[in-house]
């Protein structure tokens, strides 16, 4: 292992030591594991009987059908919070007062409320309301959940958008009224596509977000996979009682193994993008919950501008021609300031090797 | 409004439940946390595996099913009879812990290397190198983060109410089912969570401009 932070490459005495602390460290783990499987066999939960129940294909339709509403959830309310988000975003940076704070407004209510209290209070509604409502009332969980999933990660897409919206560089917007663009252009033809672009990484990680929360589904009794396989679970008994434990490891296995698909391809994405020598730079595939300098600060890397990130900037400066605002201004964005004081945005593109090289 | 003064003792006893089972949960992903944080940067592959995948299991798992597995699987497998309250801070802490141990990492990734290599050409040991140079550079890159974690966190504290903890959705569901107007609940229960995420950033903001240095 090479050095980092906090290790030095390791000397033939670290070496050693760190050898003996692999060989601790694989017993532990190994330790651990057989622990869990031991405690498991004790209690009668790796008998066949348990397992075989999935063989049955009652069982398996059942977990099919779960599946494929907890995917119909997850279709619906990732679409609609895309939409909602863009609206939102749109609303939150548009130059009418009213309209700019009633969107503040929505998104940060929204956001700071928890999904559960959201969606449990729709149910209540729509519930309440059931007999005015027509279709939404006739399936009061699934649009509950559908509507508050909607809403709250809209919200999130709203800032996520905003963030990327910012992000494009100031210029440019300045370059599109030059050339008579009306507002709603320069919003859709200039700063949206590039918001998008850059933003991809991080609406995907809030769509796995979106994927998990489908499962709050389980307490307003919605029949999703997590509520159908509990359901299921209680009215199967195995060797005396409910085969709860392989029913629930089954089902995270599930959930596991479709958000890692999603996130997996926004790192792909994330990945793809920094490749990319124009435009602006694209963000982290970071939930942005967790992850609040994605929204902060998009284009600000938190350690200063590594050399080869201002050397791409330069290049975007070198490359395009016919696009110098863009890389101009891109130089900005990437480094955010801090190239700039270095010297970096104004180092004559001489210095760069030529973009024919590359090509 | 009438809502809120007539039911003032359950309110109150949800927003101290929600802040205790907040403040209990944020401790134990704290700690793990950084115990797991420390796996995935050591030199030895087994506990660097294992870090990693703990945080790919609990950040992959939505909190739903983690309690599911508190509720009904560890009592089952590992250890019988605890309370549902200590099941709830299990849960919410170890999946919350995931998202500090990301969070903690990328704050020590952030060090430059030349700063640790400069440490040791001067002649620190490690643990000088650790307590002088690399973590309190790192402190500064985690506060926000982290912050946003623990708001997160408050409003996944939510998930423990429709497992009968007592706190704020608790309130909610109980007076709900007492026939009382939704909205004002609503209100009410979304302005007792605005309170606590609100102090939640306020803290973290002044702790980060105590922690600010020029640079």
């Amino acid at each position: 292992m090479s050095a980092n932070v906090l290790y030095d490459a390791p000397g033939p005495k670290a070496r050693l030591r760190n050898r003996i602390y692999t060989v601790i460290g694989s017993l532990a783990v190994l330790g651990l594991i057989v622990f869990a499987v031991f405690r498991m066999h004790d209690k009668g939960q790796l008998e066949p009987e348990v397992w075989d129940i999935f063989n049955n294909a009652g069982v398996r339709n059942n977990i099919r059908d779960g599946l494929l509403s907890t995917l119909k959830v997850f279709a619906l309310a990732g679409v609609l919070s895309l939409a909602l988000g863009l609206l939102l975003s749109v609303g939150r940076l548009s130059d009418h007062r009213a309209i700019r704070w009633f969107a503040t407004g929505f998104i940060e209510l929204f956001r700071a409320v928890p999904l559960l209290i959201t969606i449990y209070a729709l149910w209540v509604l729509i519930l309440t309301y059931q007999n005015d409502l027509g279709v939404i009332g006739e399936n009061s969980a699934f649009w509950a959940l559908v509507i508050g999933l909607t809403v709250y990660n809209g919200c999130v897409q709203a800032e996520v958008f905003r963030a990327g919206v910012n992000a494009v560089p100031r210029g440019q917007v300045e370059a599109g009224y030059a050339l008579g663009l009306r507002k709603s252009q320069v919003m859709i033809t200039l700063q949206m596509p590039q918001a998008i672009r850059s933003m991809l990484p991080t609406v995907i990680s809030q769509l796995v977000v979106t994927l998990k929360d489908t499962s709050l589904g389980y307490i307003i009794t919605y029949d999703e996979l997590l509520f159908a396989a509990r359901t299921m679970a209680n009215n199967i008994i195995v060797n005396g009682e409910n085969p709860i434990t392989p029913v629930v490891i089954v089902v995270g296995a599930i959930y596991i193994v479709m958000c890692l698909a999603l996130s997996s391809l926004a790192t792909w994405i994330e990945r793809r993008g920094s490749r990319a020598k124009t435009g602006i730079r694209v963000a982290a595939a970071a939930e942005p919950a967790e992850a609040p300098q994605v929204l902060d600060k998009p284009v600000s890397p938190v350690v200063p501008p590594t050399a080869d990130s201002v050397a791409v900037a330069k290049e975007a400066a070198s490359t395009e021609g016919a696009t110098s605002t863009d890389g101009r201004t891109s130089t900005d964005g990437t480094a955010d300031g801090a190239a700039t004081a270095d010297g970096g945005a104004s180092e004559p593109p001489e210095d760069t090797p030529p973009p024919d090289l590359k090509k | 409004m009438n809502v809120l003064l007539d039911h003032l003792p359950e309110f109150r006893e949800g927003f101290i439940g929600t802040i205790l089972l907040t403040l209990a949960s944020g401790a134990l992903a704290m700690v793990l946390g950084i115990v797991i944080a420390g796996f995935r940067v050591s030199p030895v592959p087994p506990l660097r595996f294992f870090g990693a995948a703990w945080v790919t299991l609990f950040r992959n798992t939505p909190l739903t099913v983690l309690f599911l597995v508190a509720w009904f699987v560890v009592p089952v497998i590992f250890m019988p009879g605890l309370s549902p309250w200590t099941k709830a801070l299990l849960a919410l802490g170890f999946y919350t812990s995931a998202f500090v141990c990301e969070a903690i990492r990328s704050g020590i990734n952030t060090v430059p290397l030349g700063q640790a290599e400069a440490a040791r050409s001067i002649g620190m040991t490690f643990f000088q190198t650790l307590r002088l140079i690399v973590l309190p550079q790192a402190t500064r890159t985690v506060i926000p983060p982290l912050s946003s974690i623990f708001i997160a966190l408050t409003k996944n504290s939510a998930i423990a109410g429709a497992f009968s903890v007592t706190e704020l959705f608790g309130v909610q569901k109980l007076l709900s089912d007492k026939g009382f107007d939704i909205a004002w609940i609503f209100l009410w229960v979304a302005l007792g969570y605005l309170i606590i995420t609100f102090t939640i950033s306020g803290l973290f903001r002044l702790l980060e401009r105590r922690l600010g240095v020029a640079r």
